[in-house]
């Protein structure tokens, strides 16, 4: 489902953490918005899920305003940072949560969280806690409790920041591949030139609360060639 | 390794002047002619009405306070509004206020004849002060910040974000509350219901100055031990004393025996 984002702007106090930003994501594309921290990226996601209001401008979903909808009523699937699981859950309650709060039946949700548990790679975990996972783990449970309600775009917050570098590069690897495979449209928040090169179809720029450039990898790599930082290759 | 030894020496030393010694002789004494006179003391209607009022005050004020300390604890942790300092600063008043002071105010307030409001109830037909009602304000006054802070921190450790994350997954705010926050807060909650537990049994001085201590009528366990005591009814009085320590400590073993048996994390 495609996500059109018109002149939106929010303020937190004295600062602007957007300021007239356009953008439009389309259905099916894996989007990286990329930029230094406090440039506004993380808050275009969260308004995107609900979880921040824009003092003006508007958020269509799949062709539908939904500027003024509660996170609960937008039927996206988002991914913390930190992973946010809830600790006194099972891995099996927490990638099942959405689906129990919908009231789904019980062979159902068995069913789909036994065929998202796989999907993850952690079948075999169901039963464990989340303090009894690594990190890279807790992020895949996050992923699968995001998918299990079928979103109708998937959006991560730094998925791969609070992790090391060994396991961030598997994990940008796999979501890579995941997106093949389900083709959820995909909106990832990332400060790393490299891992939205890797991972992203096209690439926002987002530095002070305005948008710099988008483009594509293949057109981002040349321009890498002239300069390393992010930051100048915007510009 | 001497200075270990001296350490714990100083240590239940400090407690075994202090608190063990005078709870040992508090239990010596009730049972000092025998097992029989004790159970005889403690089971007069006068002192079966005192344990069952103890227990009125228990079974209201606890539940009221639990409700109130998570709501108000969620409203000065989770949000933010005017008066929010004012009211973090309120809930400390108990833990400040004498509650000799707590039951003065409390008759000034609700005094049937020169009470703020006592004589709009009393035309109504209810008795506030030297009633129920009245030492059952008393009871919730002075054990009310117990939740409050208990729950505070815990609600500020969790954060946020595993609430935001059952909002994007469908849940509204009662949802959440209930799936995801009260959870997480779930051991704040019962350790602040088990100290306010442990205070409402054992409130002696806000309940004494509303009650007006009318022996079988108004008289709550507390109350009980001390007429027994001004009685010279030594036996009376240590055994009812006695009694109250045992439901303190099955209070505080109750919270014990269900701590969290999963993992944290």
């Amino acid at each position: 489902m495609s996500i059109v984002i018109d002149s939106v702007s929010k303020r937190f106090g004295e600062f602007t953490a957007l300021d007239d930003v356009s953008l439009e994501v389309r259905d099916g594309s894996l989007t990286a918005l990329l930029g230094p921290s406090g440039g506004g990226k993380s808050t275009l996601l969260r308004v995107i899920a609900g979880l921040e209001t824009p003092d003006s401008g508007r958020v269509d979903i799949a062709g539908e305003d939904a500027t003024q909808k509660p996170p609960q009523r937008r039927n996206v699937g988002f991914v913390f940072q930190h992973y946010a699981a809830f600790k006194h859950m099972t891995v099996a309650k927490n990638v099942a949560f959405g689906l129990t709060i919908r009231k789904r039946p019980k062979d159902e949700i068995d069913a789909r969280v036994d065929e998202l548990l796989k999907l993850v790679h952690l079948d075999g975990f169901a039963h464990r806690y989340p303090s009894q996972l690594s990190g890279g783990q807790r992020q895949r449970m996050a992923l699968a409790r995001a998918l299990a309600v079928q979103p109708r775009v998937l959006l991560l917050d730094e998925p791969f920041g609070a992790l090391d570098a060994t396991v961030r590069k598997e994990l940008r690897a796999w979501l890579r591949r995941l997106h093949d495979e389900v083709h959820v449209t995909t909106v990832f928040v990332t400060h790393d030139q490299e891992e939205a090169m890797e991972v992203a179809e096209q690439i926002v720029v987002l530095n002070e609360g305005r948008i710099e450039q988008v483009g594509t990898p293949r057109i981002s790599t040349s321009s890498r060639r002239t300069t390393s930082s992010w930051a100048s290759w915007g510009r | 390794m001497k200075s270990k030894y001296a350490l714990r020496f100083l240590a239940l030393g400090y407690l075994a002047l202090l608190l063990g010694v005078p709870v040992v002789l508090v239990f010596v004494n009730a049972f000092q002619d025998g097992i029989g006179a004790a159970w005889d003391a403690v089971t007069t209607p006068e002192a079966q009405h005192a344990f069952w009022l103890t227990f009125v005050m228990v079974a209201v004020a606890v539940p009221l306070n639990t409700i109130f300390g998570i709501l108000a604890a969620l409203a000065i942790v989770r949000q933010r509004f005017r008066g929010r300092a004012l009211l973090n600063a309120m809930v400390d008043l108990p833990f400040a206020v004498s509650p000799v002071v707590v039951g003065l105010a409390l008759l000034l307030v609700y005094g049937r004849r020169d009470g703020w409001v006592g004589g709009w109830f009393a035309d109504h037909g209810i008795q506030i002060i030297f009633s129920t009602p009245g030492m059952i304000l008393a009871t919730m006054f002075v054990s009310l910040p117990f939740v409050v802070r208990e729950v505070i921190p815990v609600l500020r450790e969790i954060g946020t974000e595993q609430e935001q994350a059952a909002s994007t997954l469908g849940a509204g705010p009662f949802q959440t509350f209930l799936r995801v926050t009260l959870p997480a807060i779930r051991w704040g909650v019962g350790y602040g219901v088990v100290l306010t537990t442990a205070r409402a049994l054992g409130e002696f001085g806000a309940v004494s100055v509303v009650s007006g201590k009318l022996s079988g009528q108004t008289e709550t366990a507390t109350l009980f031990v001390e007429n027994r005591f001004q009685r010279f009814d030594e036996t009376g009085a240590y055994a009812a004393a006695v009694v109250l320590a045992l439901l303190a400590l099955v209070t505080l073993l109750a919270m014990n025996v269900i701590k969290p048996k999963e993992a944290q994390g």
